[in-house]
């Protein structure tokens, strides 16, 4: 056993430590006001080669572990969870599938891009009427002489106005068994490609959400990702890698509100003496940090397991749901501590409070995990 | 050209200070770059990649120490050299300088850089007493300096003004903030600093008189500062605030 980071590990964290607090903090409150995505940020994090973390150098990666990602991804949700959710979205959604299931050419073409930063990455999974339940997939692809005639839509994709291509899911062939559905790679510039910026949501206003429309979007024949009939199944595995990410977003999210609490605790004076001397705040602070250090330990382990080699799926799972349930917790605790300053924009807690919900949600909802761990321990 | 960066590890600046058993206590304290060195170590990576050349990062120090210099590494200096302190009983700065004269004497050199200061003690003392080991010009706290040929342009920050000095490499330079903006490391300079090489070397591998490393001042009491107590807002007219704000200095602060 040891709980030691790496050499690399710790100054990865110190890096992305000092550039989330040097350039991703001073504006994200403007930015969740403003709803503007911030693409300063992440042409800054390109320079740093950090868009392509944990993947080969051969494809412009930076050659780091699943660990340094879930790093990198709670120092940026540390302080803004909208960059921490881009920058997960862009790596386990947009990136990781080229990596897992595309050919050495797919790779050289849309993988090395992706981790120079020269588009962000994205996935096209969800519909209106398929979220987890892949089976009620309506988007088709059709084959002709000439390649694949695609047709549907998606909702709720992640950095796709950023994206300058992207992997989508759609039903190939329909069997007694259910729907085929396989992975494409599609140009979101290519005729009859839309993409939709035009959500309302809670939370996570400078993260880029959207809807795509597609109308005999043409592909070629070489545009399948992975293998025809294996689109569910491949996105199952992606997904897995993303439950880290989320895992490590939630981590992120859960710390930065705690410290906004205990440094208001220790600040805040009522009936002559600060907030953090009353026991029934100190209780509150002692469950926060104890619940956050958990649920870091399980990302981390979580995280290990993939650099392990080693199967993951179930704690993946743990590590999200554990680690989102526990933040939406804290989040909900630094604003009681803060009392009527923490519903104020100012105070920034308020921001958090709205963000970290996605958490419970994205990349599988909470009941969904709970469905993950049970099929993964025997029910 | 070649350049040498002598650098030192600090506590973070963040860190709350403990004092245990008379002693600074490093229990679970995150240890950094000296701000100021880095300073240097971001000026000297420029002056290399302006003249071409290498950057040596030079520390002293336990062996977390190798952290920092590899911190340098990845942002882009080429090599480093740490020599274990561990042997070293109460070293100060004329004990530090004279270990960096030694290393530095078999070296190779154009020009030394250090920050003017480091965060934790704070003297000043170690960038011009190795100069002066090493029979060097020096210049502290600068802010701006330009190189051309063996000629040296400084700009020298002089308690808010600024002085222009002209000379003469070799020569050895402390930084002052305002010198440059310090990069942050790059992922892959992250991954490639741990094999970037490393020489490590004890005060036995000096060719050095031990006796002469010796402190030559005595730490005789460690202890924090008095905790700040609320201030007094004077009340009345000002005549009536002046006269007791004269009362209070005198009487009270006695500081006139």
């Amino acid at each position: 056993m040891n709980f030691d980071l790496t050499e690399e590990q710790k100054m990865i964290r110190k890096l992305m430590r000092d550039f989330s607090e040097g350039e991703v903090a001073p504006g994200a409150d403007e930015r969740d006001r403003t709803k503007t995505f911030p693409v300063e940020i992440f042409r800054k994090m390109a320079d740093l080669n950090l868009m392509g973390l944990p993947f080969p150098e051969e494809y412009g990666g930076g050659g780091a572990d699943t660990t340094s990602f879930a790093i990198a991804v709670e120092e940026l949700s540390r302080v803004c969870a909208s960059a921490g959710i881009t920058y997960s979205a862009h790596v386990s959604l947009g990136c990781a599938p080229l990596y897992l299931f595309g050919t050495e050419k797919q790779k050289k073409q849309y993988l090395t891009p992706l981790c120079q930063g020269e588009s962000m990455g994205a996935f096209g999974l969800t519909e209106a009427g398929a979220g987890s339940d892949a089976g009620g997939t309506r988007t088709t692809a059709t084959r002709d002489s000439e390649g694949w005639l695609i047709n549907g839509s998606k909702c709720f994709i992640t950095n796709a106005s950023y994206a300058k291509f992207l992997a989508l899911t759609a039903v190939t062939n329909r069997t007694e068994a259910g729907p085929e559905i396989t992975a494409f790679i599609a140009d979101t510039d290519s005729p009859g490609f839309r993409v939709i910026d035009n959500y309302t949501k809670l939370g996570l206003h400078s993260s880029n959400t959207t809807e795509l429309v597609l109308e005999n979007v043409r592909v070629p024949e070489d545009a399948i990702l992975g293998e025809i009939g294996q689109g569910f199944k491949q996105f199952l595995i992606t997904l897995d890698g993303g439950r880290i990410g989320i895992g490590a977003m939630a981590v992120g999210i859960a710390q930065g509100a705690y410290e906004l609490a205990l440094k208001y605790a220790k600040e805040r004076t009522q009936f002559g003496t600060s907030l953090s001397k009353f026991q029934v705040i100190q209780h509150k602070l002692a469950d926060m940090a104890m619940n956050i250090e958990l649920a870091r330990t399980m990302v981390y382990k979580a995280a290990w397991l993939k650099d392990q080699g080693k199967k993951f799926t179930k704690e993946a799972s743990m590590c999200k749901l554990f680690a989102s349930e526990i933040a939406m917790k804290v989040c909900d605790q630094a604003v009681q501590i803060h009392g009527g300053y923490g519903y104020m924009h100012d105070y920034k807690v308020e921001r958090f409070f709205r963000d970290v919900k996605l958490t419970e949600i994205g990349e599988g909802t909470s009941e969904i995990q709970r469905m993950v761990i049970a099929r993964e321990i025997g029910c | 050209m070649n350049i040498l960066v002598c650098l030192k590890q600090t506590f973070d600046t963040e860190e709350r200070i403990a004092i245990e058993d008379g002693q600074i206590s490093e229990e679970g304290v995150e240890f950094v770059v000296n701000p100021y060195d880095e300073y240097a170590v971001e000026e000297a990576i420029r002056l290399r990649d302006e003249h071409g050349g290498e950057v040596t990062v030079i520390t002293i120090g336990p062996e977390r120490a190798e952290q920092a210099l590899r911190t340098a590494m990845a942002m882009g200096a080429d090599k480093g050299i740490i020599v274990d302190d561990e042997d070293l009983e109460s070293p100060d700065e004329n004990s530090i300088a004279k270990i960096l004269a030694s290393v530095i004497g078999d070296l190779e050199y154009d020009i030394i850089l250090g920050g003017y200061m480091a965060v934790d003690d704070g003297s000043a003392q170690v960038g011009p007493r190795l100069a002066e080991l090493l029979e060097i010009p020096h210049i502290a706290t600068i802010t701006k300096l330009t190189i051309d040929g063996d000629r040296v342009e400084v700009e020298k920050d002089v308690e808010g003004d600024i002085e222009y000095i002209e000379s003469k490499l070799p020569i050895l330079v402390t930084a002052q903030q305002g010198l440059n903006e310090p990069r942050y490391p790059s992922l892959p300079g992250i991954m490639k600093a741990k094999k970037k090489p490393l020489e490590r070397m004890d005060i036995d591998d000096l060719d050095i008189d031990e006796d002469e490393l010796e402190g030559r001042t005595e730490t005789l009491e460690t202890y924090l500062p008095p905790a700040k107590e609320a201030g007094k807002i004077l009340e009345g007219d000002l005549d009536v605030q002046a006269k007791e704000l004269v009362k209070l200095l005198r009487s009270e602060a006695k500081v006139i």
